[in-house]
């Protein structure tokens, strides 16, 4: 009953979307405030429909009611609590509902909230809000639709493969489509703005915001990913260059280059097509994103189940809606303003030269995932783009940019001087230079890419700090003086350092991490020991476990450093009966900022028919600084969002027009 | 040196580690380990042969040390596999005509950026010092009064930079 309830309320939610198209679009043509009333009333009430509609699917789940298909393919009644409410969106139908979810919940926050936009631009944006939502509400009705029954109900479900039975990827799904479905309202405002042919200043600032709140879960949602790729996986390694984390990163990239863009676009209304472009390609390579993920054009570790149908769909729905708005950008780009001038120094060259390196690196992202399916086509040859690849095209754009990025926040606007920041910027790179060299003397085994890397980590941290300490001019004046300055700071300068310095931090961890790993691995018997660099593993005993879903080999394993034992670690071996497969538990402990990281492998037959294990330790050293990194970048991003300037640009503009 | 090799040799990858495996001479065993992340798993999703515990990754890491033990280069394997399974085992894919594109546009791209930015730079100022009468007027009026701004293009008094 709830489940043909879910079934009403979904469809329930595309008519008051297209509802919401009609009621917006007329009322923009026929400037009538009652229509476009009406249109932000069917963007809430659509995002009411859709979340009744996604309660009765994590209803049927956390029941485990397997006469719904979709529960019946991805749950089982033995599985924990937890990831029954993940398995809501752990499959290909769930997880365009909760895509759905995002682009309503963003439409009914752009209806309810965006008071300060002009109510043109607004009714416009609403209504094109409404019209993605229309079609990926139409896809899912039509083609995904999570509520089927089955006619002959099985006695117990099939489970969601174990891989995916895991906290961090519980919530993984949520902050990525989060961000993925955010910059769907940046697309809207660009589209909007382009229908209206009005782009300056004061349109950047009101789509700032939204980036960077789609941003910053973006972000949060693909450290998240890695994260479960580190622990889960049981190779210690978080980013594979896999298509699917490409899908991801890409759109990530873009909305980093439109941070930054729209800031000049807003200070200075200069390079308003360009910001307008990025606006729109970021929504589109999250749609290309979704495709990809979806299709089964790519293999991939984290891919849906394979189905081409949709996958036709999808490119369908991708090559409509980003083709319109790039049809529509190639009118209007011509007719738009150049806005201000500025010199060959100037914060708004460092900006342009952060977006040419971004775009170049999103690129290269780009090629790197959809080359092979080119050539594929054309030549019928097939190659394989792996990480050799992006370590020689996109970590060379990555380190000229990790160069260059302390530098803008320095330069004045317009015409900035390169001497007092250059000053500014001394003890950084003094600091830097002498940390590479550091690395260089003292890491064994020595490493030359790494210890720059390491370098440069130190010349950003120094460099976002050097930054904030200029802001509030440490040192050049009283004590007193730099704290009335560091209190009065703008939130948006908060977040400006913060997400540099969380660049730096992730560049440490990742360098000193892939560079200085040490990894040992060696069969072992109850009793025997294992070295990883400092530290000596000894095998207490593997006993049976048996788990709510699974049977678990686990082991004790007492970590020893000069003979002391510092951590005691349980790496285990699951066995999944419900799908048939065996998952590796990773045992990780933490010391400072390194993680000594342990895996169980297989049974072995060993002498006198006892049994050995094939044991694995790494040492990781500052591996959850690649971690916290994108943490701290993301913290920026929401420290920026709270800035007064973003919220209260509207009472002010009331206060000027009467 | 030797030291050097040996501790390379030791920073490996998960499953090529299996020390059942494992070449005696760590010289060739740290040539073979970087090989093996240069050869995709045919068999596996996306992974090298040197993450992959399947059959066909662990095949294929013995025959790649083989052939290193038998003296042969890395090039001299990169072709055996090749002739074997094609291009697609490479995740380095080789630099020909063919995967020309693949390997230029991140520098074709920062180039024509690079090239915009200059023409940008190149361009003279719009004529703004050029004003009417009549905006002249209303120039003057509107930096008289204090509160004529555009608050959206205004920036706050408390950012120094802007």
């Amino acid at each position: 009953m709830i489940t043909e309830f879910g079934a009403f309320a979904l469809i329930l939610a595309l008519v008051l979307s297209l509802a919401q198209v009609l009621l917006s679009g007329i009322g923009r043509y026929r400037r009538s405030g009652l229509l476009v009333g009406a249109g932000e009333g069917a963007a809430l009430a659509a995002f009411g429909a859709l979340a009744l509609a996604f309660a009765a699917l994590a209803h049927a789940f956390v029941t485990s009611d397997f006469s719904v298909a979709n529960v019946a393919a991805n749950s089982h009644s033995e599985k924990p609590l937890l990831y029954r409410v993940s398995a809501t969106w752990g499959s290909h139908e769930g997880s365009m509902l909760l895509w759905n979810l995002a682009l309503t919940g963003f439409g009914a926050v752009l209806a309810g909230r965006g008071r300060d936009l002009p109510r043109d631009l607004k009714a416009v944006a609403v209504a094109v809000q409404g019209l993605i939502g229309s079609v990926f509400l139409a896809y899912t009705v039509l083609a995904s639709n999570p509520f089927v029954r089955l006619v002959d109900p099985p006695v117990e479900g099939r489970s969601l493969n174990p891989l995916l039975q895991d906290p961090a990827l519980a919530v993984h799904p949520p902050f990525l489509y989060a961000g993925y479905v955010g910059m769907s309202v940046v697309f809207s405002l660009a589209v909007a703005a382009l229908v209206e042919g009005r782009i300056d200043a004061a349109w950047a600032r009101w789509v700032r915001p939204w980036t960077l709140a789609a941003w910053s879960f973006l972000t949060v949602g693909i450290t998240l990913g890695a994260f479960w790729a580190y622990y889960e996986l049981g190779w210690g390694g978080w980013w594979f260059w896999d298509p699917v984390e490409n899908a991801s990163f890409m759109p990530w990239l873009v909305a980093t280059a439109l941070l930054h863009s729209a800031v000049v676009t807003e200070k200075r209304g200069a390079l308003p097509g360009w910001t307008v472009f990025l606006a729109i390609t970021a929504f589109s390579f999250s749609m290309l994103g979704a495709f990809l993920v979806r299709s089964g054009v790519l293999t991939s570790v984290h891919a849906f189940a394979v189905d081409p149908t949709r996958g036709v769909l999808l490119l369908g729905i991708l090559l409509a809606t980003a083709g319109s708005a790039f049809t529509l950008f190639a009118i209007r780009a011509p007719g738009l303003a150049a806005g201000g001038v500025f010199a060959p120094v100037s914060r708004e060259s460092a900006l342009v030269a952060n977006n040419i390196l971004l775009s170049a690196a999103s690129l290269t992202v780009l090629l790197g995932t959809l080359f092979p399916l080119i050539r594929e086509a054309i030549s019928g040859e097939a190659i394989s783009v792996g990480a050799p690849y992006f370590n020689l095209t996109f970590t060379p754009l990555m380190v000229l940019l990790c160069l260059l990025v302390p530098f803008g926040p320095l330069l004045a606007w317009k015409r900035g001087d390169l001497s007092p920041a250059f000053r500014a910027l001394i003890p950084a790179l003094v600091l830097g230079v002498l940390a590479g060299l550091a690395a260089l003397w003292f890491l064994t085994p020595r490493k030359a890419f790494a210890s720059l890397g390491l370098g440069l980590a130190a010349w950003l941290i120094l460099g976002a700090l050097a930054e904030a300490a200029q802001r509030i001019r440490l040192f050049r004046g009283p004590l007193a003086e730099s704290l009335r300055r560091l209190r009065g700071l703008p939130r948006g300068a908060w977040g400006t350092t913060l997400a540099h310095l969380g660049l730096g931090v992730f560049v440490l961890g990742a360098c000193f991490e892939t560079a200085w790993k040490l990894e040992a691995a060696q069969t072992l018997a109850p009793g025997q020991s294992l070295r990883v660099g400092a530290w000596e593993l000894v095998l207490k005993d593997v006993r049976p476990v048996d788990g709510p879903n699974y049977e678990a080999e686990t082991a004790r394993i007492s970590a020893l450093r000069d003979g002391r034992e510092v951590c005691a670690l349980t790496p285990s071996r699951r066995f999944y009966s419900a799908g048939g497969q065996t998952t590796s538990e990773v045992a990780i402990c933490t010391v400072n900022l390194s993680h000594l990281y342990v895996v169980l492998g297989e049974r072995r037959p060993g002498p006198e028919g006892r049994g050995v294990w094939l044991v694995r330790g790494f040492w990781n050293p500052l591996a959850l600084l690649i971690f916290i990194g994108p943490a701290i970048m993301a913290l920026g991003g929401l420290v920026s969002l709270t800035d007064r300037r973003l919220r209260l640009a509207a009472g002010r503009r009331r206060e000027v027009r009467p | 040196m030797s030291l050097a090799v040996a501790l390379a040799a030791a920073l490996c990858l998960a499953a090529a580690s299996d020390p059942a495996e494992r070449l005696p001479d760590p010289a060739q065993e740290a040539r073979a380990r970087a090989l093996f992340r240069e050869v995709r798993c045919m068999v596996c999703q996306n992974e090298s042969i040197a993450d992959s515990e399947a059959g066909l990754a662990v095949d294929l890491r013995r025959l790649v040390r083989e052939r290193i033990a038998s003296g042969q280069d890395d090039a001299q394997v990169r072709g055996w596999l090749v002739d074997r399974y094609g291009e697609f085992v490479l995740l380095r894919p080789s630099f020909s005509w063919a995967n020309l594109a693949l390997w230029l546009a991140p520098l074709a791209v920062v180039i024509a950026g690079v090239l915009a930015l200059a023409a940008r730079l190149r361009r003279p100022a719009p004529a703004d010092a050029a004003l009417t009468e009549a905006e002249a007027r209303r120039l003057s009026e509107l930096l008289a009064g204090a509160d004529g701004h555009d608050p959206a293009l205004k920036s706050s008094r408390d950012d120094p930079n802007a």
